[in-house]
């Protein structure tokens, strides 16, 4: 008896202490994000570019790309959730591709950009900013499917039956009455995936790769945040390293507004 | 929906394919980044052209150019003519630079540290592995080395800085390849991705040594030591030494410059100086112009940048030499 | 008529990711079939990896890479597990209901910082840390596969919490009012129950953690030597890859291929074995 409980214990103090060194390791990274880049961030960061030591173009840059991933892996990610959930009647098919686009978004990010090295870069024969779009693409494209699978099974099935009861057709119901029921979890899953690729460095490392000027041109050497996190932490001096924190301290605040508007948009509905 | 989508698709088209103003991108060794950067930067506001260099080592660098997928590329390993005519390559240097060897020991302070040159052989080739080795102290009587293992910081990457260091140990010690990469045999090693890599190896672990470009020790702040000269003499890294060295160099526009300084003769030379190339690819003649013109602008107006981060400006008639160059290949 | 054809865009749109996959497959594997042919199999016993002269040819083979690979996710394991445990445990039977909200925020948040960060302040913070503490020059296998490990932590627990929260309610409370300690709820209610679920999150957490690169590019010292100590500084094929891949070329550009090929294939299997056979979604 003694002994049942004394086990008992152990095991709950362990767990407690497990969950304390997963809160510590958190305000351990983010307490330096927060100590490093309030030291190193200046207004003037966010008016000059990387030839002039800050950060405006990587910015911008990183999030053109990611924005244009999501504008291609959106709409085609939709559309392979609605197959997924109202077209394929959960066929053999259905089951592959649900399957295999799970195992799609836990592949490593780094043969994502090997992979657009060989079909952009080695293909055109420059890097640019298209080959990071469409390894971020990539990286996307299974997050937003999944996404749209699960939410689509949310939406309860008295509500497509009452579209056809008003002579809907399929696409319009679809459309008109089960997209409009799971639009705020979809735009939750768009919103995390946003977040979960714009802090993508490795597709980029040799796709996009970097560029220490602010362009537009999708064709050219694309500047990105994340890749010059990667090259100037490594540098000797003080002021690329400076940089380097304050560039990880703005992609880090991004990234959780982002994930965290996410997250509330969903708590809200819920209430 | 779709409309939304289909409206934020084509925006961004549009704005994606803005034609912005020239821009040439280059890659490639990192040992003259520091003086590229200045000079890019400048040139910008000079010009409004966005020349944009990525430093990623000679071996990219190298890569990069024989894909032509930038317009042109640094390389601190010349190539030879004939590999030159084999992938259509143009080539001329751009600035020199020399090679210092950095060191973090307590109590050794920034030129104290003397390495014969029996004695960097011994380092990088793993004979000397504690600091206190007599190799290393017989030259030091007056500094306490200490009895620690030393950790030698090398290169990750295919490196020209690497190829120019590998390429003065080969001159004191026959056994020691010439290579980009070699394998070091020193028992402890650590490898860092381009100078600033290794710089900031050097910066964080005790007891190391590391080869690094000289505007990289300038820009840390790391110590380095003085180091023997082929005349016998411990030389301390300074402009002007390398200038003594600099002299040595013997350029030819007729070989594509193809020359490598090693270890030159005289009283007052540093011994390790390298200068460092530009590749150009032969049929990309209208960016070739461009490039040009940037690195004419330079050699007029750079020198002083490039002296203040410790580089030595190319001799004037050297300078006059590639434009002659330039101008038989029809790009300038 | 619209209809069939958003139909037809759905399907096109489902049959992409099939696409997109095989995809990969086939342009590594042709991209990386002048190394298959010339090393075979061999290339992944032999652990020279060297250049030949002037650029051209040279005998690479894949041991080194492909080991550091399998050592660093061995050891991120095993400190992840306990630990990613300990915290699904905490959430679903220990932790005050107020607490469990924002202590689940707070981990998936965790999971939600770019991987880059996480390098970044292995680098200058930890790195330093594990020098003192074991010695060594601070970049290594131990201080990777520790930050490897606080990597997956946050991901491998939620999925793991969620695993376990599928266990109904009437099952433990039964457990309960027979008199059953938590521990033993956990132990003879919960873990049989959502075993299956659970070794599936294991295994995805595994997947997830052989390709992680950006965590470890700083830390684990890229260097083509096999590690003798803990805190010896090696390679693996990600490290390889981020550090290495934009300056190959030829025959060794081929070999950075096969890896990744190797990469992308032992991934896959991984994280299909926990997808078809443990968390298989019908």
């Amino acid at each position: 008896m003694e002994k049942r409980l004394l086990i008992n214990k152990i095991i709950l103090i362990a767990s407690t202490i497990s969950a304390l060194i997963g809160l510590t390791f958190l305000f351990w990274i983010l307490g330096t994000l927060m100590v490093k880049g309030l030291a190193t961030i200046h207004w003037n960061l966010f008016t000059k570019d990387l030839v002039q030591g800050g950060i405006r173009n990587l910015i911008i840059g990183q999030f053109i790309m990611a924005f244009i991933a999501t504008v291609i892996a959106v709409p085609l990610g939709l559309m392979a959730g609605i197959y997924l959930r109202e077209y394929s009647y959960n066929n053999k098919l259905a089951m592959i591709v649900r399957n295999l686009s799970d195992v799609m978004m836990s592949a490593p990010s780094i043969v994502v950009g090997v992979f657009v090295y060989a079909i952009y870069v080695d293909k055109v024969g420059h890097f640019g900013g298209w080959g990071g779009v469409i390894a971020l693409t990539i990286m996307m494209l299974p997050i937003i499917v999944s996404t749209t699978d699960n939410m689509l099974s949310l939406v309860p099935k008295e509500l497509r039956e009452a579209g056809i009861a008003l002579g809907g057709s399929k696409h319009k119901i679809i459309l008109q009455i089960v997209l409009k029921a799971a639009k705020v979890g979809l735009t939750t899953g768009v919103l995390l995936a946003f977040a979960r690729v714009v802090g993508e460095t490795a597709p980029l490392l040799f796709t996009s790769a970097n560029n220490q000027y602010l362009t537009f041109n999708l064709n050219s050497q694309f500047p990105s945040l994340t890749v010059s996190i990667y090259n100037l932490a490594t540098f000797p001096d003080k002021k690329s390293i400076a940089l380097a924190w304050a560039a990880s301290f703005v992609l880090t605040v991004l990234v959780l507004i982002i994930n965290l508007t996410g997250r509330y948009i969903t708590r809200n509905k819920h209430k | 929906m779709l409309k939304k989508i289909l409206t934020v698709t084509a925006v961004s088209a549009i704005v994606a394919t803005g034609v912005s103003a020239t821009e040439l991108n280059g890659r490639g060794a990192s040992f003259p980044a520091p003086v590229y950067k200045a000079w890019t930067s400048a040139y910008n506001k000079a010009t409004g052209v966005k020349v944009n260099y990525t430093p990623t080592g000679s071996g990219d660098g190298i890569k990069s150019i024989i894909k032509r997928s930038v317009d042109f590329a640094g390389s601190d390993k010349p190539l030879k003519p004939k590999k030159l005519a084999k992938h259509k390559l143009y080539m001329f240097p751009a600035v020199v630079g020399s090679i210092v060897l950095a060191y973090n020991i307590d109590g050794v302070k920034d030129g104290e540290l003397k390495l014969s040159r029996e004695a960097i052989a011994a380092i990088f080739s793993g004979k000397a592995k504690d600091w206190d080795d007599p190799v290393i102290a017989k030259d030091n009587k007056d500094l306490k080395l200490p009895h620690a293992p030393i950790t030698v910081a090398v290169r990750a990457d295919k490196s020209g800085t690497t190829f120019n260091f590998t390429y003065f140990l080969n001159k004191i010690d026959s056994s020691f390849k010439v290579s980009k990469k070699p394998h070091w045999m020193a028992p402890k090693v650590v490898e860092g991705k381009s100078n600033s890599g290794v710089t900031a190896n050097i910066k964080q672990i005790k007891n190391s040594i590391g080869y690094i470009e000289y505007s990289y020790k300038l820009e840390s702040g790391l110590p380095a030591a003085q180091v023997q000269n082929r005349a016998g003499k411990f030389i301390k890294p300074t402009v002007a030494s390398f200038q003594d060295a600099a002299k040595y160099a013997k350029w030819s526009k007729d070989s594509d410059f193809y020359a490598v300084i090693g270890d030159p003769d005289g009283n007052t030379s540093y011994p390790i100086v390298a200068a460092t190339f530009i590749l150009l690819p032969a049929e990309k003649a209208d960016t070739n112009k461009e490039v040009v013109k940037f690195f004419d602008w330079a050699y007029k107006n750079g020198d002083k940048t490039a002296a203040d981060l410790g580089y030595v400006p190319l001799p004037a008639s050297t300078k006059d030499e590639i434009r002659k160059y330039w101008k038989e290949k029809g790009i300038f | 008529m619209i209809g069939n054809m958003f139909k037809r865009f759905s399907l096109f749109s489902a049959i992409s990711i099939l696409l997109i996959l095989a995809g990969i497959f086939v342009t590594l594997y042709i991209y990386a079939s002048d190394s298959i042919h010339q090393f075979g199999w061999h290339f992944l016993t032999n652990s020279i990896w060297e250049v030949g002269e002037d650029d051209e040819g040279g005998v690479f083979g894949g041991l080194i890479p492909i080991t550091g690979s399998i050592l660093t996710t061995a050891i991120a394991m095993i400190i992840a597990v306990p630990i990613a445990m300990g915290i699904a445990v905490f959430l679903t039977e220990v932790a005050f209901p107020w607490l469990i909200k924002p202590v689940s925020i707070a981990i998936e948040l965790l999971a939600a910082i770019p991987s880059i960060i996480y390098g970044m302040w292995g680098l200058f913070y930890f790195a330093p840390i594990i020098q003192k503490t074991f010695g060594g020059t601070g970049i290594g296998l131990l201080t990777a596969s520790i930050v490897l490990a606080i990597m997956i932590i946050p991901f491998m627990s939620a999925i793991t919490k969620d695993a376990m929260n599928v266990v109904p309610d009437v099952l433990k409370e039964s457990a309960y009012a027979m008199g059953a300690t938590k521990f033993e709820v956990i132990k003879d209610v919960i873990m049989p129950y959502s075993k299956r679920a659970i070794i599936g999150s294991v295994i995805l957490a595994l997947g997830r953690a052989i390709g992680e690169t950006m965590a470890v590019a700083f830390l684990l010292g890229s260097i083509m030597r096999f590690p003798h100590k803990i805190t010896d500084p090696t390679t693996s094929i990600p490290v390889l890859l981020a550090n290495n891949f934009s300056e190959a070329q030829d025959l060794e550009l081929s070999s950075m291929f096969y890896l990744a090929l190797i990469l992308f294939a032992l991934s896959f299997a991984v994280i299909s074995l926990a997808k078809f056979y443990f968390l298989r979604k019908d």
